[in-house]
């Protein structure tokens, strides 16, 4: 009983930093109706510029996203300015399949400068450190990524909420044509969303490298689990994509706690049979 | 749609009548004169252009972009070596068969995967793509996760000698890959392909217009998996091995095909070709730089979405008249 309680709440961590993943894949096609395949390797490239820092300077993995942070940001403004606003229109091909060759192409590239080799950050006293309560023992990284991706999506709630640019932004979500038309550069807007999901890209980035291994090939299927998280949660809420970012750690959990060979497909299952019962997904609030 | 509405003149069309008997000899009669490696390159080069064809009949057409195609190629692979090995069917009356079970499954999949839309569809795709992945990970029969071989008496009663196998394994492709690239022809230039040309250009527009899209869709969704199914068993009895990293392959059997399609030249029936082609030829000279392969590769179809996102074909189609696969219609007299 221990044992599955405890696989529960392990789920229940994890979905936490899926619900990060999916935070920046909601808000780009909550805002351009515009899905970046690339967002799993973004992620990866993330927990390897951590790598890199960590390596060079021997700080800890959580100070260099005072670097990471911004870069990504930038890095995202510029380019989505410079080519992913050539390919968002009515016709969704050209960002689909020019994300897909950036993916393939920071996979390799990742590959080329880092190896093959599978890498994990060390948090220091954080990694082993531990809460224990009664009989279940949970660690405290995990408990922390989770209190981080909880009040990262607060807080990209209340921006998006109170201020002008948060304004703008949902305006845009909901008629960009119009938004245009009232004199908003939409060109700009666009670029500010890509900023800002590369932004929660660089932390849920550097959070997984502490939590998991990673190698660069490991970007794709994290794209999956956030797509899977957006999914469940239901379209347009951000909240919804932390229950479905819990929900499809919580499978995880249990189907790893039946079989280590079942966590990912668990995950897979429960999120076809949501899909077919409830494809508007449990919270929705916007059509695709 | 940029082709105007004119039926081939009779020269270009003697022409490439001429052109295509040319080539599909030399095809049918490769054994007497491919030398060593060169049969297999061909073959292989023979089953990404059916690949090719088909995810362009998907994405191109019916504007379905799959990146889970995987997930029939290796059901595919996996439904030979199970009826062979497991239920004693002849390997030759397996290979069809496993087309059939490929397309039989895709109804279900289909249902779910068509909850889905655009962007959403792909990633969807590439989800079940990986449960199949997943699950024959578990299929202990077959090896579970490291895979199996196809056992020597089986291999066998196609023929003893080795030479005549490959032979035999080389007609089958090529008949599969004619198969496909007729059949898709024929297909465009039917009623069919005519909903379809129409729903590449504007999919509203074709609604209003009395095409029935969902319909349109879904048939072209079963039609695909059915033969990219017949295809997969066929590249795993080349291989004589199957596992479900290999057969379920997102690299080699989606990624590869969708760099082939964008290149060469989507929504045409040329494009994929021409792009199998080039992706062939840049293998043989720059395989060996690895990643740095991959990234030219990469940045080649991002470079052609973004400047030219009719491919290469799509250069030359709007400079010149010539079709190989004209497809065009006369417009109704009145």
């Amino acid at each position: 009983m221990t044992e599955i309680i405890n696989s529960i709440l392990q789920g229940l961590l994890l979905g936490g930093l899926y619900g990060l993943f999916a935070a920046g894949l909601s808000l780009m096609f909550g805002v351009m109706r515009f899905i970046n395949l690339a967002h799993g390797d973004f992620i990866v490239a993330a927990a390897f510029g951590a790598f890199a820092i960590v390596s060079a300077t021997g700080l800890n993995p959580l100070v260099s996203l005072v670097l990471l942070v911004p870069g990504f940001a930038f890095a995202g403004y510029c380019i989505q300015r410079v080519v992913l606003n050539r390919v968002i229109g009515r016709d969704i091909m050209p960002g689909i399949l020019v994300t897909f060759g950036f993916s393939v192409m920071l996979q390799n590239l990742m590959l080329e400068v880092f190896s093959a080799n599978s890498q994990r950050l060390d948090a220091g006293w954080l990694s082993t450190a531990s809460v224990t309560v009664g009989s279940i023992s949970v660690g405290l990284a995990p408990l922390l990524t989770f209190a981080i991706a909880v009040a990262l999506l607060g807080g990209l709630g209340a921006f998006l909420a109170h201020t002008s640019t948060g304004r703008l932004l949902r305006a845009t979500s909901d008629d960009s044509e119009a938004v245009g038309l009232m004199g908003a550069d939409r060109k700009h807007l666009f670029a500010l969303a890509t900023a800002l999901a590369s932004g929660i890209v660089a932390r849920a980035g550097v959070l997984m490298a502490i939590k998991t291994n990673f190698d660069p090939s490991a970007g794709p299927i994290r794209l999956l689990f956030a797509f899977e998280a957006v999914i469940i949660g239901g379209l347009g809420s951000l909240w919804g994509t932390l229950i479905g970012g819990i929900v499809l750690g919580v499978a995880q959990g249990i189907g790893a706690a039946i079989d280590p060979g079942y966590q990912i497909l668990a995950g897979h299952v429960v999120f076809l049979i949501i899909l077919v019962m409830r494809p508007q997904g449990l919270f929705a609030r916007q059509k695709s | 749609m940029n082709s105007p509405l004119v039926a081939p003149t009779s020269r270009s069309s003697s022409f490439r009548l001429f052109f295509l008997l040319a080539i599909l000899i030399g095809l049918c009669s490769g054994p007497f004169w491919m030398k060593g490696g060169m049969q297999q390159t061909f073959a292989e080069f023979l089953i990404y252009l059916a690949l090719a064809q088909l995810w362009n009949l998907l994405a191109g057409y019916a504007g379905l972009i799959s990146i889970g195609q995987q997930a029939f190629v290796g059901l595919g692979g996996y439904a030979l070596f199970s009826m062979s090995m497991l239920a004693g069917v002849p390997v030759l009356l397996a290979l069809p068969l496993a087309g059939v079970i490929a397309a039989i499954v895709a109804f279900p999949t289909a249902l779910i995967a068509f909850r889905l839309s655009g962007p959403h569809f792909a990633i969807g795709t590439w989800v079940i793509a990986e449960v199949f992945r997943l699950v024959f990970a578990q299929f202990s029969a077959m090896g579970g996760g490291s895979g199996t071989s196809l056992p020597a008496g089986i291999v066998k009663t196609i023929s003893s000698v080795r030479g005549t196998r490959e032979d035999i394994i080389y007609w089958l492709v090529l008949a599969t890959s004619l198969v496909v690239v007729a059949g898709i022809w024929w297909l465009m230039r039917s009623r069919m392909g005519l909903g379809l040309a129409a729903m590449r250009d504007d999919e509203l527009a074709a609604q209003s217009a009395g095409v029935i899209t969902t319909r349109l869709k879904f048939s072209v969704y079963i039609i695909a998996a059915g033969f990219t199914g017949l295809l997969g068993a066929l590249i795993f009895l080349q291989k004589l091995r199957i596992s479900p990293e290999a057969a379920f392959s997102v690299n080699d059997w989606t990624v590869f095909v969708i760099f082939m399609v964008v290149i060469g030249g989507i929504g045409s029936l040329e494009g994929p070709i021409l792009g199998c082609i080039v992706f062939f030829v840049l293998r043989e000279f720059f395989a060996e730089f690895g990643t740095w392969y991959m990234i030219g590769l990469g940045a080649l179809s991002v470079g052609v979405m973004i400047y030219a996102p009719k491919g290469i074909w799509g250069l030359i189609s709007s400079r010149t008249q010539f079709r190989l696969f004209p497809i065009t219609q006369k417009p109704p007299t009145h």
